[in-house]
């Protein structure tokens, strides 16, 4: 297939988990045949991105598998796809991540009027929202993925979630809704502002990028600022988070891994894609800002992960802790900051991913998100406690693990442009070590104790077991993973480990996409000229 | 005798030239003004339980009717006839006129389904003999005898006042002429044909009849004062240019040394009058008790169509007269667009009652509107012009639903009786949440299809500030629309909430087309906007 005209590849990834979501939306009264017609589309849609992996060619077209059609020429907007490096690695990162969490959210009891059909077919929506996201080259066509985005993890929020679920869910909208809102003014600025350059507008990304150039520096600034709002929420940068650790916590296992694994990504995506092209003189003059940002969230969330009491809101803290080092990686503007940002978000969405759902699983047994109604589960479940160290230090960037090479690279690039902002990060590294391994040490290691634990087993109040006793008496109340939980981490142990030891197969479908975007910025490489 | 000998000197009077009138060109105006002369035929000489059915087919009739002429005219429109201007210059069937008739007639058939459905509410939404006090015995009589004698009525009792349809027929050809009148004094008449009948249709609801007739007297109260106001700002522009028809007061504006007093007062006055009836904030105040006691089905008829005419009325006010004074009175504009803006969105974030919150919902969207009807380019006419077409059908849609949602009292219009819908009705809800996030302007949706084409104008036309003021606004108004979804999908249903009935065909039919409208115009626009693109103001 040639990659310039692949584009029925890019439309079949839209439209296929589309087909699927309408398909499962009518099993109403079917569950066992909604999960599985799902999961089918579901490894569908991965196979579709394999395909389209092995098609992209890494070093050609800047952007590949194009498509574009007229579709509202009132507006100037046309249906347009295509993806280059960074869009493909995120496609294929959902394209992995949601038959995962289907796979993981298979023994889910939902509650009463809530449908398997229901669960699934919103997170097949999600997908195709999201793939649509990546996948779109017109900048009004991104803008409504972007928004439609919000529907479908607004109602899995808010039908599928914990008890503030509604709270949380309507937080989620708001903010997500607010910033998108402030983006559309900047995405009609810039239409506008192209019909003042080419005498007709333009959504087209690539003929935006070729005259960014002309567009004065005080309104690249304002139209920055108007993206900035949308993906500084999404992303999220501080102070802007504080509906993650919310939307985090109420969400459903599986929406939750792909709303940070995937969703969040979009706001750097969009730094990478939109601010960064379209703004070049803008984004080198507000990088300080965002670099503050970045380092601000590293520190100020991590230390906020530590002091968390549950454990998904842990999770959620720890995340936005990661996006400031994806930042930081993103503003230094040098080829290994940003290919290490780009592999950030991949290893992330993996890592964090895995943690979130080995978090469920627990949560799943004990009925409780609090650290402290757990404690020496690792003598109960082996497997649960092994799988949750590996995916803990990975989320700590040990080496070895994927995150390591991506945690490095961001600071390794950051340094010669950035040294303050890079060493201050640094320090988010020795945090990292201490939230993760201060929680498994309390909820792991030690004799069995906690609410959650001994209520499964049976315990009285107060009482602590010993190790081999509550392991002997009553193992099957608090059963280690079962087969289907271990099919479903061990792809993400596979690739954590895989792409700690090798990354280079990703890294060089982003690095040209990362140059490009550095081009187009107006940088050259601070370390190549060093080097000079 | 000093009189005769004055007669007798009067020259012979002059032979009176009748106005050349273009019959194709108006012929949808006829067309429904003069079915709706038919229709009160029918309403004295139709026996009851045949009447209903004959004035529903004579309605229905007639708007397609209507609209067929209008596609006829179109057609030729579009084939190279121009702006026809018409009856001695009072009347213009423009580019905009023809998109605003098509707009107004696909609305009021959609509402005339409405109003026409007698299952949803047993009888129908309207009284069976308004002319009966409520609550008097005579009043609960009437009531027992068609609950026991079926809707139809009978030769002695109706089952439902039908003189609604006639009235329908009155206001929306009052409502076509105003949006086609090219002078001030054809506009005020127009006025007063689709605001009358409007007045009476408020007042003629089967359930909480003094709710209805309260509604009905704040209505005609409030809108008599909005039309003093008009007819006032109309002398004073009269004083001004001599002229009240708009191409005269237009060039009388540019460039003299006549007082600019007259021509400011009157335009302030004539535009309040104008923005009442558009419900724009701050002179909205009859809206949330009108859209509450009204009918449902009227209540959907006024936010659509209504809101169709004012703005066109005030599009071409604004183009055709006073487009080349806009520097002097957009300011003052700007500030009633974000006044009506946040009055409509943090007002309807405290509602308790659905049919209020749409209506402060109206109030805020009347503001998006006028966002676009003071950029004065061709980009904004067709921008406001298909948010009007959007938001009609949207809008009309919603209030259909409202109407199945029903306890024992009737319509279960209390927000907390909407908990936990989707459980009971998932299609319902399904279909309420999709018409709120199309009200909310969520991408797919027609709701954002109309708000970018409103907002781009907007921009293009150097009003950044007021648009990002109207897209945080947006985000604000979207909480409340948000709030019903969470209540029908988050939470659980009170035990003895209200069931949702099976809709009958009418109605139906009328909900189907709004939400397919709105789906449409969210994902293929382009028929419509260029169709509202079609041709501008003829001056």
């Amino acid at each position: 297939m040639n990659p310039s005209n692949g584009g029925a590849l890019l439309l079949a990834l839209l439209l296929a988990p589309l087909v699927g979501s309408a398909l499962v939306a009518t099993m109403r009264s079917a569950p066992g045949a909604a999960k599985t017609t799902a999961l089918v589309f579901a490894l569908g849609e991965l196979v579709l991105a394999a395909l389209a992996w092995s098609v992209y060619q890494p070093g050609g077209e800047r952007l590949q598998l194009r498509l574009s059609t007229e579709w509202i020429p009132a507006f100037g907007a046309r249906f347009a796809l295509g993806v280059d490096g960074i869009a493909l690695v995120m496609i294929a990162l959902t394209a992995l991540l949601v038959p995962i969490v289907m796979g993981a959210s298979w023994a889910e009891k939902l509650s009463e009027g809530r449908t398997a059909a229901g669960f699934y077919s919103l997170l097949l929506a999600l997908q195709a929202m999201m793939i649509g996201v990546f996948a779109a080259t017109d900048v009004f066509l991104f803008y409504l993925f972007f928004e439609v985005m919000l529907v479908p993890m607004y109602f899995l929020i808010g039908r599928f979630g914990g008890p503030r679920r509604q709270y949380a869910a309507v937080k989620f909208f708001l903010y997500s809704l607010l910033g998108g809102l402030v983006m559309l003014a900047s995405v009609i600025g810039v239409f506008v502002v192209s019909s003042g350059v080419l005498g007709r507008g333009s959504f087209e990304w690539a003929t935006l990028v070729r005259i960014a150039d002309s567009i004065p520096q005080q309104t690249q600034i304002w139209l920055f600022l108007g993206f900035f709002v949308a993906f500084a929420i999404k992303a999220p940068l501080v102070p802007l988070h504080t509906w993650l650790p919310d939307a985090g916590a109420e969400a459903p296992v599986g929406a939750g891994v792909l709303l940070v694994g995937v969703l969040d990504k979009v706001g750097i995506y969009g730094f990478l894609r939109y601010c960064l092209p379209l703004f070049p003189d803008a984004s080198r003059a507000l990088a300080p800002l965002v670099l503050t940002l970045a380092v601000a969230g590293i520190l100020y969330a991590a230390l906020l992960a530590v002091g968390q009491t549950d454990l998904k809101r842990f999770v959620a803290y720890t995340s936005v802790a990661h996006f400031g080092f994806i930042a930081l990686g993103v503003f230094a503007f040098s080829t290994q900051g940003m290919a290490g940002a780009v592999l950030y978000m991949v290893n992330h969405g993996i890592s964090t991913g895995m943690l979130f759902l080995v978090i469920g699983m627990l949560i799943a047994r004990g009925n409780s998100r609090l650290i402290a109604d757990y404690g020496g589960v690792a003598a109960l479940t082996p497997v649960l406690a092994g799988m949750m160290l590996l995916a803990g230090l990975s989320s700590l960037a040990l080496p070895g693990t994927n995150s390591f090479v991506s945690e490095f690279l961001v600071l390794i690039g950051s340094f010669p442009r950035e040294p303050a902002y890079t060493v201050l990060a640094t320090a988010g590294i020795i945090l990292a070590a201490l939230y993760v391994l201060w929680v498994y040490q309390r909820i792991m290691q030690g004799p069995v104790r906690g609410t959650a634990v001994l209520g499964a087993l049976g315990g009285g109040p107060g009482t602590m077991l010993a190790p081999e006793v509550a392991a002997n008496r009553r193992a099957h109340l608090f059963p280690d993973l079962s087969g289907r939980e271990i099919a479903v981490l061990a792809p993400l142990v596979v690739l954590i480990l895989l792409l700690g030891f090798y990354p280079q197969p990703v890294l060089d479908v982003i690095n040209p996409s990362v140059g490009a975007t550095l081009n187009e910025v107006g940088l050259s490489d601070p370390v190549l000229q060093g080097g000079n | 005798m000093l009189g005769a000998a004055v007669l007798a000197q009067a020259p012979p009077a002059p032979s009176v030239q009748l106005p050349a009138i273009d019959y194709p060109a108006i012929a949808p105006m006829l067309i429904v003004l003069g079915a709706a002369c038919l229709s009160v035929l029918v309403e004295a000489f139709v026996a009851h339980p045949g009447r209903w059915a004959a004035q529903v087919g004579l309605t229905l009739a007639t708007l397609l009717a209507a609209g067929a002429a209008l596609g006829a005219h179109l057609y030729s429109f579009t084939g190279g006839v121009r702006d026809a201007v018409t009856l001695a210059a009072t009347v213009v069937v423009d580019g905009p006129t023809l998109f605003l008739w098509g707009t107004l007639l696909a609305l009021g058939l959609a509402a005339a389904l409405l109003i026409a459905d007698r299952t949803v509410e047993p009888g129908g939404s309207f009284t069976a003999d308004a002319a009966v006090r409520a609550g008097t015995a005579a009043d609960r009589e009437i009531n027992r005898a068609v609950r026991s004698q079926g809707y139809a009525g009978t030769a002695t009792v109706s089952g439902m006042q039908t003189e609604v349809f006639p009235l329908l027929l009155f206001s929306l050809g009052g409502m076509m002429a105003f949006v086609a009148a090219n002078d001030l004094l054809t506009m005020f008449i127009a006025l007063e044909v689709l605001s009358l009948p409007l007045y009476l249709m408020c007042g003629l609801a089967r359930r909480r009849r003094l709710l209805s007739q309260e509604a009905a007297v704040k209505y005609f109260l409030l809108g008599a004062f909005a039309s003093a106001f008009f007819l006032y700002g109309v002398a004073l522009l009269y004083g001004y240019a001599g002229s009240v028809k708009l191409s005269e007061i237009a060039e009388a504006s540019g460039g003299s040394d006549r007082s600019d007093t007259l021509l400011f007062a009157g335009l302030a006055l004539l535009v309040i009058g104008l923005l009442f009836k558009g419900s724009v904030g701050p002179f909205h105040a009859w809206t949330p008790d009108v859209y509450q006691g009204a009918p449902t089905p009227v209540t959907a008829f006024m936010a659509a169509c209504t809101k169709v005419a004012a703005f066109g009325g005030i599009l071409r006010v604004l183009t055709v007269a006073f487009g080349a004074t806009q520097w002097e009175w957009r300011g003052v504009l700007w500030g009633v667009a974000i006044a009506s803006m946040v009055i409509g969105a943090v007002l309807g974030l405290t509602q308790t009652d659905i049919k209020r919150m749409i209506a402060y919902s109206s109030v805020a969207h009347a503001g998006f509107l006028l966002v676009g009807a003071i950029a004065l380019t061709a980009a904004g006419l067709s921008g406001t012009m298909f948010y009007l077409l959007a938001y009609g059908f949207t809008t009309l849609a919603a209030f259909g639903v409202i109407t199945l949602v029903r306890d024992a009292g009737g319509e279960a219009s209390h927000l907390s009786q909407w908990a936990g819908l989707a459980k009971r009705s998932p299609l319902t809800a399904a279909v309420f949440a999709f018409l709120l996030f199309a009200l909310a302007g969520i991408p797919l949706t027609s709701g954002f299809t109309g708000k970018f084409a409103v907002f781009s104008a907007a921009i293009a036309d150097g009003m950044a500030p007021l648009v990002v003021i109207a897209l945080v606004v947006s985000a604000v108004a979207a909480f409340f629309y948000l709030r019903v979804v969470v209540l029908m999908y988050f939470s659980e249903p009170a035990p003895d909430g209200p069931t949702v009935s099976v809709p009958g065909p009418f109605t139906t039919a009328a909900i189907t087309l709004g939400v397919m409208v709105t789906l449409l115009l969210g994902v293929l626009p382009t028929f419509a906007l260029d169709w509202a693109a079609l041709g501008v103001f003829a001056s």
